[in-house]
């Protein structure tokens, strides 16, 4: 058997079989206010690889110099001030989009799974490594968000991307908007059968409990 | 007196924090499998949010916002510090969470041995700066804020607690094996906040 890639596994890992979101449980909060249409889930995905990325390197770059016991505080710093400079750029170049997330581009800054991967790989590992952990596990959050927006803004408004798929029965179409998905619980039942698929599928994740 | 009342009820039960807006999901769902630590950390949670809310508010008032310090100096009037605001919200919520923590440990030792490993928990919780920003952003007076503050908090405690309730007795139920644990306590929450809409539009 070939040696595994550490490098490879770092990245693919967290896409499916150590999901951030679905086997961690990290980075809930922020999830799922922002998967009502295609386009938000994006920008926010986005956002979220960028700065993952980022702040395991800066936190790997000065695991040596930190102190333990402020490590917290270091981490959070270094966090916020990726989190500013994300959201200046977004008020500067996607004002719309912006303002829809609202608080949610400040709330990156809290999002357990940067918190997680600093405290529980950066503090540990060499920048580089770092730097793909970062992005596996933004692009395991990414393709959750992205699925689960994709469902929702199909079903609840017949669109993707902001174009009309399904013609709406409003407008002389066939397809009567399901308004449920576009309501805040439809994002929780999604990402729990989505869980459920995923545990199916890979029966060894599934809690004993 | 009314505009307080109003602003409480619709807090704790129309934009609840937990099931209305998803803050604070990370712990919501890690720390719900007991009653006793559920309300423990929902009492923390009120505690740090009533708090750090006035807080943030006072120095977004008296330092950030555009125009804030002028009060300094005539010539700082042009400022706009608003673009600092995360990392001194943060700020403050971490160090407002170790000087609780300090404070109870001093003067309060079994309100800290209750609360205590749940305080460091809480700075990194979104709820805690999710509600400094909402602040922010529907410009609440220092007096609505507090009254924001609380009234969040208290929202969130019960759903967290109403949520420990349920799983305690889903232990004796009989889900898929993939189901069980997290994917069900997803579909549960969702019908949480499904039956919390009703509460959409209530007024007093």
């Amino acid at each position: 058997m070939a040696r595994r890639n550490p490098a490879r596994d770092a990245l693919i890992d967290p896409l499916f079989n150590n999901n951030p979101i679905a086997l961690q449980v990290l980075g809930i909060c922020s999830a799922l206010a922002v998967t009502t249409r295609m386009d938000t889930a994006l920008v926010m995905s986005i956002a979220v690889v960028g700065v993952t990325m980022s702040s395991n390197f800066f936190v790997s770059v000065l695991r040596h110099h930190i102190p333990t016991n402020i490590r917290i505080i270091v981490q959070l710093t270094i966090i916020a001030s990726l989190v500013i400079v994300v959201d200046q750029v977004l008020k500067a170049y996607l004002f719309e989009i912006s303002q829809q997330l609202s608080v949610f581009v400040g709330l990156i800054i809290t999002n357990c799974i940067i918190m997680g991967r600093a405290e529980a790989y950066a503090m540990q590992n060499p920048p580089a490594m770092s730097l793909i952990d970062g992005l596996g596990n933004g692009l395991g959050y990414g393709a959750i968000l992205m699925g689960t927006a994709a469902l929702r803004e199909l079903f609840g408004f017949g669109s993707l991307f902001g174009t009309q798929v399904l013609p709406l029965a409003s407008d002389g179409g066939w397809y009567p908007p399901n308004g449920l998905m576009v309501l805040s619980p439809s994002a929780f039942f999604i990402i729990g059968f989505f869980i459920w698929a995923l545990r199916t599928w890979k029966p060894e994740q599934a809690e004993s409990d | 007196m009314e505009h307080y009342v109003n602003l409480a009820v619709k807090a704790v039960f129309v934009e609840n924090m937990a099931l209305a807006f998803f803050l604070g999901m990370c712990s919501f769902l890690a720390v719900s499998r007991q009653v006793k630590t559920a309300f423990g950390l929902g009492v923390a949670v009120i505690f740090v949010l009533t708090i750090t809310v006035p807080m943030n508010n006072l120095i977004y008032t008296w330092l950030l916002r555009p125009g804030a310090m002028a009060w300094l100096h005539p010539a700082l009037v042009d400022q706009d510090l608003s673009f600092l605001g995360f990392l001194t919200y943060i700020g403050t919520i971490a160090a407002m969470v170790q000087i609780v923590e300090m404070t109870l440990d001093r003067f309060a030792p079994p309100l800290h041995a209750a609360l205590g490993i749940f305080l460091p928990l809480i700075a990194v919780n979104c709820a805690i700066l999710g509600a400094s920003l909402f602040m922010v952003e529907r410009s609440y007076t220092l007096a609505e804020s507090t009254v924001f503050g609380l009234g969040s908090g208290i929202g969130w405690a019960l759903a967290i607690v109403a949520l420990a309730g349920i799983r305690e007795r889903l232990r004796y139920s009989n889900p898929p094996p993939a189901l069980r644990g997290l994917g069900l306590t997803f579909i549960l929450v969702g019908l949480m906040a499904l039956g919390f809409m009703a509460f959409g539009g209530v007024q007093l």
